[in-house]
């Protein structure tokens, strides 16, 4: 099964928190700032907002990858 | 066209492009990873950022064309993209066309952002440190306005602004530098080591 | 010449330790090296062969199945880098300074067998800056066999900085290709690690010794020791609360106690931490586990770096496990957020709780920072810091409850049973 998931560079990962403010059904924050996601695929009605997510990090470091299921 | 409103649009379009540029370098400068503000929208000021650079850049471009089309000075094509080529008010023009030039490198670049390293996109960011002083000397060495008490005026503010946006900025930096958990300590001394192996080195079935 | 299809030599034994360290009595014992005639693909297959029926795996904590390693490896392509990894950051772990003071030209053999296996053009030893010892002895092998009979790559020898990061694969081919002893993000394990464009192959040197002797005697000596589902042996360093610390050579599966008993623990015995300090303790409930990677596995443990410590009664299972947190922290390649940040908080709140100093809510805080930090980094750093605090919480949960109720045990303040470069404060 390909879905597409939410995959974090954690070395480019500055903790600009943009992404959990666009995708916080996926994506929370821990207490130092930095995001966690919960590994599931992304569903379809937020998949506009996780690219956006991906454009918008200022490192880089989001990526929407599609990974055959795990 | 009648070189008069010419002359006028140069004048509004050079005035707001610089309010547009200073409040692109506020927003862009008021920002620092790792932000504890929990309840202000990062990616909105982000997107605002943007947004108002492209405005500048539509007013710069239509600056550039108003002051290119306007005979009454002659500056030249030229003169847009290469700095001191201008014949009328050699150096300010100039000043005017290494901002753009820096402008334009930082706008190009943001565009092409997804296909360049991250560090090379944020090293072409910073040119607009430069960008924005320049354009404000091209601004009041130019002299048109420059006396007026309400361009005086506007020009403080955006001075002051970025100002202390930049003093913000560097104290938020420091801060952060200053979170980091005992950062690399030296390199550690080896222990002395075990030589007793010897007394247990066979195999458990010798 | 050796292959997998030849019977193994009638009564050879599959060991490590014991063998003669100079050249000429290792060619004497061993036979010669033999690769530089056979860049042939029939050997290469036959060896591959071999490895992959001796059920070797990884012995620089991975336990990776080597052959499997060795098909990416070969898929990578040709002109690549043979890394010998005897960086052995873990302080609790001996055995591959011992590989290489003792039998030095076993592993540089290894080296030399993957070599000619991928068609490398460089082989790179990797000692920490510090372990002058080892790379003088190193050196020493080195000159004894540099004729191209003995060894048809040249043995370059590298000093990367002796941290405990630094011998991690990633940070290590890292050093090598940019200088930065830094960790790499790799989303797919699959990838191969690049030296510029070439392909490295990062072994560890145990691995390596294993290798060169299954490379010579075929798979079946080594199958004929440990346990059937994992052959061979490995080396242990026992330390701790023992009369004689050292390092051991064992058959996989050897159950826990009987390992820590040739190094005459202490007794009564109130712990085994396994695998590292990255590893997992073992309360007495489960010291006859075998040490393999299923048995471990199935009681939260690892087999991890060949290392058991062994923690006696009049010791503090809490402060001990607080100075390693606390020693982790402060190894922390400090790249990524969860392990810059959380590790120290976990170190920190770990220290209040030996100190007996914890307020009500710091359990519930531990707990929370635990369960966030796995699998969070760019490397297992912090996810080995994790499984130690949590094995701590759960074999010296009696102990913790105590302290968390400002009951400290007696021997909060006793010094340390273990081995760190530095003296780390709780």
């Amino acid at each position: 099964m390909n879905e597409l998931r939410i995959a974090i560079d954690p070395v480019a990962c500055k903790a600009y928190g943009y992404c959990a403010e666009l995708l916080p059904e996926a994506i929370s924050l821990d207490e130092w700032g930095y995001p966690i996601i919960d590994g599931h695929p992304v569903p379809a009605e937020l998949l506009t907002l996780a690219k956006r997510a991906a454009r918008d990090c200022p490192m880089r470091a989001i990526t929407v990858r599609r990974k055959s299921g795990r | 066209m009648n070189s008069t409103y010419l002359w006028y649009a140069t004048r509004a379009t050079g005035i707001v492009t610089l309010v547009l540029l200073t409040l692109t370098m506020v927003l862009g400068l008021v920002t620092t990873s790792r932000s504890r503000a929990r309840n202000w929208p990062g990616f909105a000021q982000q997107e605002l950022h943007r947004r108002i650079s492209i405005l500048a850049v539509v007013f710069l471009v239509i600056h550039v064309i108003t002051s290119i089309l306007d005979s009454y000075v002659h500056i030249g094509w030229l003169a847009v993209v290469v700095p001191f080529a201008s014949p009328y008010a050699r150096l300010w023009v100039g000043l005017g066309t290494i901002s753009l030039d820096l402008m334009v490198a930082v706008f190009v670049s943001s565009l092409l952002r997804s296909h360049l390293q991250p560090r090379t996109w944020r090293g072409i960011h910073w040119l607009a440190y430069g960008s924005w002083p320049i354009a404000l000397a091209h601004t009041f060495g130019l002299g048109t306005d420059s006396s007026e008490h309400w361009v005086i005026a506007l020009g403080t503010l955006c001075v002051l602004s970025v100002g202390l946006a930049f003093l913000w900025r560097l104290r938020a930096t420091a801060k952060l530098r200053a979170m980091v958990p005992n950062p690399d300590p030296p390199a550690v001394r080896q222990s002395r080591s075990v030589s007793t192996a010897g007394a247990l080195g066979g195999p458990r079935d010798a | 010449m050796p292959s997998a299809d030849l019977a193994p030599p009638v009564g050879k034994v599959h060991r490590l330790l014991g063998h003669p360290g100079n050249l000429t009595e290792h060619l004497d014992a061993h036979g010669p090296l033999n690769v530089a005639v056979s860049r042939n693909s029939t050997w290469q297959q036959g060896l591959v062969t071999s490895l992959e029926a001796s059920g070797l795996t990884g012995r620089g904590g991975g336990s990776f199945p080597t052959s499997i390693k060795l098909e990416l490896a070969l898929a990578a392509g040709s002109r690549g880098t043979i890394v010998v990894n005897a960086m052995e950051g873990e302080p609790a772990s001996e055995k591959d300074k011992l590989l290489l003071c003792r039998v030095p030209h076993l592993v540089l053999d290894g080296a030399q067998y993957l070599a000619a296996l991928c068609r490398a053009d460089r082989i790179v030893v990797c000692i920490p800056i510090g372990h002058d010892a080892v790379a003088t002895a190193v050196r020493h092998a080195v000159a004894e066999r540099s004729d191209h009979r003995h060894a048809p790559l040249a043995e370059e020898i590298v000093r990367p900085p002796d941290r405990f990061i630094a011998g991690e694969e990633s940070a290590l081919v890292n050093w090598i290709d940019t200088g930065r002893s830094l960790p790499v993000f790799r989303p797919d394990k699959g990838t191969p690690l690049r030296i510029g464009r070439r392909p490295a192959l990062v072994h560890n040197t145990e691995t390596l010794a294993h290798l060169a002797l299954i490379a010579r005697d075929g798979p079946g000596p080594f199958r004929n020791r440990g346990m059937t589902g994992e052959p061979g042996t490995s080396l242990i360093t026992v330390s701790g609360d023992v009369a004689h610390p050292g390092v051991v050579e064992v058959d996989r599966g050897t159950p826990l106690w009987d390992i820590a008993k040739l190094s005459h623990p202490v007794e009564p015995v109130q712990a085994l931490l396994v695998g590292g300090y990255g590893g997992a303790w073992v309360g007495p409930e489960h010291f006859a586990t075998p040490y393999a990677t299923s048995p471990l596995r199935r009681i939260g443990a690892a087999a991890g770096v060949g290392v058991i410590v062994v923690l006696g009664a009049s010791s503090c299972g809490l402060t001990e496990s607080a100075r390693i947190a606390r020693y982790l922290a402060d190894q922390s390649a400090r790249q990524c957020g969860p392990c810059m940040y959380g590790l120290p908080a976990v170190a920190d709140d770990l220290a209040q709780l030996a100190r007996g100093q914890g307020d009500g809510d710091s359990m519930a805080r531990l707990h929370r920072r635990l369960g966030q930090m796995m699998g969070r980094g760019a490397c297992r750093h912090p996810d080995g810091a994790v499984g130690l605090v949590r094995s701590a919480l759960a074999v010296f949960a009696t102990d913790i409850a105590g302290h968390s109720q400002g009951r400290t045990c007696p021997f909060w303040r006793s010094p340390t049973s273990l081995r760190f470069p530095r003296a780390v404060e709780v």
